[in-house]
């Protein structure tokens, strides 16, 4: 049984193992935060968010001041895939950001069916295009 | 033993005293920590214990929607402040204990959540004191945010509803009024350094008595605003529209008699609370984490850090705030718990569970905690007029944590969306109109924030607001006609500044503005997010970039369109890059500004902000990035650089085996620059903030927290915070220059000058 957990984690419960959804690398034990098992790359923010002002001229130019603000950018070590992103001042400790309890999340789904694709919501609907040719009301 | 009982009766009697001599009747921390649906009362439990018929719940519920969208709409209608007309605005019922059961569907969630807080304090204040008491035809006001409510803008009408000589229920309307009489034009002045500087601040008091206005006190706060006739005319309106709710709530009464009523309102309460629980209870057990990094007090930078943790245990959910920066004596972005839950609410009903019913209860199974004299908890001293730079973030940082803990479920009750463009992008002005009246307020463009992307498809542009679906940006020929702003961009979507991702955010527009046609006109901004992004993207997606304001002044624009209109391209990049406007002083600054004068024809630039991406750049459809190649809301540069795409820049076809092969090229670039997480946190984390950054709030450890004091870094526990005291910007500017000027002199004295 797997377990989604983003866009690009999942878990085997059985294994208790971080796997990546692209490429079905396992990375690293699922009690650990998954980050373990991805490689970083610091970003100089200017890079992506690039000065649309002339920089010469002015100081504050649509970039980020890379001083103050990186892109932490996680990388599956297998496929290259961009897992995870976050937005830190240098020297900030990257988050703990998903810390499961795995023997909970085994209890939980030991009744559930195995989600092999993310099920998309309720999205509200979408305006058609005016006339009333086949659409019913 | 005798000692004993007079002990006793001393206790006894001094207790009396107080009881009948408090001295200041301050907030109430029992009602403003309380964020729960209190117990039914005896009425709602004798109905509900005798269970009730579903369809007639139904019925009675609709009736109640229906009469509460009347009222929202006769506000919209008659409503004079331009909050009023683009939406800012909400008509709701509340159960005789105060709790909030329905609001209006096209209302603002987070003006009525607030509202139970006052409705609490009447009933348990003023009530039964004789000076005061409630009666039927009585109405109370109120707008300090102290004692419930987003921010000091907002005024509410609130009205309790008799039925036979018992009060069954409360009635409010409320509109963001803007304007308040603060220290700076519109209501929200980021000037304030204390509580004193913010203008009219009405704790819940009767100004409604037999259905009418009192004309004294009415005066009394006309005089204390700047724009007296908004301030008649909406408290007019607000009364109107509740009224017509209450004739419609009676007809209800009249048909279906007081148990229904009653029942209905709390049953709505009580399933809601039920159906959160279940939801919660099918989450996964755990922590999930965000952090979002505001760098403006809206008057000098910092970096403050606003922290979360979402833990969930079975049916309960726990958000953890501490960690986060302490509050500000001297700076008008504090904000209290009470608000910022209620905003949290918004967060939830906006993003999260779209679905459910918008009432109070879905707080209920929540458990808060905040540090002490965190500036998401500020104390009664601080300023908080400003209180929309943490309220925007509440508006966007559950998402994260939220989209972790519920991407695996089975089923969704909407899109996972990463957060929404989260600050209030719009010119807040002041003056004299054309038609030489007094006033200060904001433009509807607050209303126009860009959405995060979503799991199947991107962000929509400048949708809403982060804090209600339903507002609208406005028809500015009317906002012409009354204020002498004049807007020489046409709503442009801003081009390349928006959060990248495989489902980017929706794009804001550019904002460009001028005024003419008044002797006397300001304006002011109030959003951080120029040094440091505003908000963070979701699985792998990039966020927003930072956004500053544009000036280009001395010289009027209108004599330059007169003689050559042609060299003028109303293009912020263009402006800016190009300079067109010979004799023009060009400059950038942060999104903070304080009031200050604009002489006409001086423009004045600024961008609603795009939404954050979600998922990898690189898993972008590459149809997708050619469309907004072609929709001009990206650049061939970002195509290239950022998405990895080779398109064809006249035809705009995508060259798919060329793109494949350099998305594959970026790929095994990734891996050869990326490094083990292991290794890389030996060589990046620091101990602490670096030394130049002026950093408020937790590193490593949540119970540290870095502030400031006399200018010096300081490390406090976390459960000892002191309010942070900030210099006047201005002295230490002054006392930069003098520095600058005393090494200059001493140059110049090497020379004999
Ligand atoms: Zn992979």
């Amino acid at each position: 049984m797997k377990v989604l957990v983003t866009e690009n984690l999942r878990i085997d419960l059985d294994t208790e193992l971080y796997e990546c959804r692209h490429c079905g690398t396992e990375l690293v034990s699922a009690r650990e935060s998954y980050k373990r098992g991805l490689l970083v790359y610091n970003r100089d923010p200017r890079e992506i968010h690039k000065p649309l002002l002339d920089p010469s001229k002015y100081p504050r130019n649509y970039s980020p001041n890379p001083d103050w603000c990186r892109i932490l950018e996680y990388y599956c070590p297998k496929c290259g895939t961009m897992m995870e992103t976050e937005y830190l001042p240098p020297g900030h400790p990257p988050l703990h950001d998903i810390e499961l309890d795995i023997d909970a999340l085994k209890e939980q789904w030991k009744d559930r069916e195995e989600v092999l694709e993310a099920p998309i919501g309720n999205a509200p609907p979408k305006r058609k295009a005016h006339g009333h040719c086949g659409h019913n009301h | 033993m005798t000692n004993v009982s007079n002990a006793f009766d001393e206790q006894k009697v001094l207790a009396k005293f107080l009881e009948e001599n408090t001295l200041f009747h301050a907030p109430d921390p029992e009602i403003m920590e309380d964020h729960r649906v209190g117990a039914r009362n005896e009425m709602e439990e004798s109905v509900l214990s005798k269970g009730m018929d579903p369809h007639l719940v139904n019925e009675v519920r609709g009736r109640l929607l229906a009469a509460l969208d009347e009222s929202n709409t006769m506000i919209e209608q008659m409503g004079a402040a331009p909050g009023a007309k683009w939406g800012d605005i909400v008509a709701a019922i509340f159960t005789a204990n105060g709790d909030l059961s329905m609001i209006s569907p096209h209302g603002v969630v987070g003006f009525a959540g607030c509202c139970h807080y006052p409705i609490k304090f009447i009933s348990k204040y003023w009530k039964d004191d004789p000076t005061v008491g409630i009666r039927d035809g009585d109405g109370f006001i109120h707008n300090d945010a102290r004692y419930g409510g987003i921010h000091n803008t907002d005024q509410s009408t609130i009205v309790p509803l008799f039925w036979k000589g018992k009060l069954v229920a409360w009635l409010s309307a409320t509109i963001h009024e803007g304007e308040n009489g603060a220290c700076e034009p519109g209501g929200m002045p980021a000037a304030a350094e204390s509580k004193f500087d913010e203008g009219l601040k009405m704790s819940p008091f009767k100004i409604i008595e037999n259905f009418q206005i009192r004309r004294d006190l009415q005066t009394f706060l006309q005089n204390s605003v700047r724009d007296p006739k908004l301030q008649y005319e909406d408290m007019k309106v607000k009364l109107h529209s509740v009224l017509r709710l209450r004739e419609r709530v009676l007809k209800v009464l009249e048909e279906f008699g007081e148990e229904a009523l009653i029942g209905t309102l709390r049953k709505n309460l009580e399933d809601v609370e039920v159906e959160v629980r279940r939801r919660i209870a099918e989450l996964p057990d755990g922590t999930t984490r965000v952090v979002a990094f505001p760098d403006s007090t809206l008057r000098e930078n910092v970096l403050m850090k606003f922290n979360l943790a979402v833990t969930v245990k079975g049916d309960r959910m726990l958000l953890d705030f501490r960690g986060s920066s302490p509050e500000f004596l001297n700076r008008s972005i504090n904000t209290n718990q009470a608000s910022f839950k209620t905003i949290l609410l918004t967060c939830f009903l906006q993003n999260i569970w779209p679905d459910l019913p918008q009432t109070l209860s879905i707080l209920s199974p929540m458990d808060f905690i905040f540090d002490e004299k965190s500036v998401l908890n500020g104390s009664f001293d601080t300023p908080q007029a400003m209180s929309l730079i943490p309220l925007f973030k509440a508006m966007t940082l559950p998402t994260i944590p939220m989209a972790k803990l519920s991407y695996m479920l089975p089923h969704r009750y909407t899109s996972i969306v990463a957060p929404q463009y989260d600050q209030p992008a719009t010119l807040i002005y002041g003056g004299l109109t054309q038609h030489t009246e007094q006033v200060g307020n904001f433009c509807a463009d607050i209303n126009g924030n860009g959405q995060g992307g979503r799991a199947n498809a991107d962000g929509e542009h400048s949708i809403s607001p982060p804090f209600a679906a339903m507002c609208d940006i406005g028809e500015m020929e009317l906002i012409e006609e009354e204020i002498p702003i004049v807007r020489l961009g046409a709503f442009t979507l801003a081009k390349d500044r928006v959060g990248f991702g495989m489902y980017r955010g929706g794009l804001g527009y550019e904002q460009i503005a001028t005024t003419r046609g008044t002797g006397f006109w300001g304006f002011m901004t109030g959003c951080t997010g120029s040094v440091f992004t505003p908000s963070q993207p979701l699985f792998g997606g990039y966020g927003p970039p930072v956004y500053p304001l544009c000036k280009i002044r001395n010289i009027d624009i209108f004599e330059k369109l007169k003689s050559a209109p042609e060299n003028i391209n109303f293009d912020i990049i263009d402006l800016m890059n190009n300079q067109p406007i010979e004799g023009a002083t060009y400059s950038t600054h942060d999104m903070g500004m304080t009031f200050e004068l604009v002489q006409p024809g001086e423009v004045y630039m600024i961008c609603q902000g795009g939404g954050s991406g979600y998922g990898d750049v690189l898993l972008r459809d590459p149809a997708l990035v050619a469309k907004d190649l072609e929709e001009e809301l990206i650049s061939h540069e970002t195509a290239l650089d950022i998405y990895k795409v080779i398109i064809d820049p006249v035809t705009h076809f995508v060259d798919e085996i060329a793109t494949k092969e350099l998305r594959e090229a970026e790929r095994r670039a990734r891996i050869a620059r990326g490094k083990s997480f292991d290794d890389f946190i030996q060589e990046w984390n620091t101990a602490e903030p670096p030394a130049y950054l002026p950093y408020f709030g937790s590193w490593d450890d949540r119970n540290v927290i870095y502030g400031v004091s006399n200018g010096q870094r300081i490390r406090m526990d976390g459960d000892k915070l002191n309010s942070m005291f900030m210099p006047n910007p201005k002295d230490v500017l002054i006392g930069e220059l003098q520095a600058e000027l005393s090494r200059a002199r001493l140059e110049l004295a090497k020379f004999g000058v």
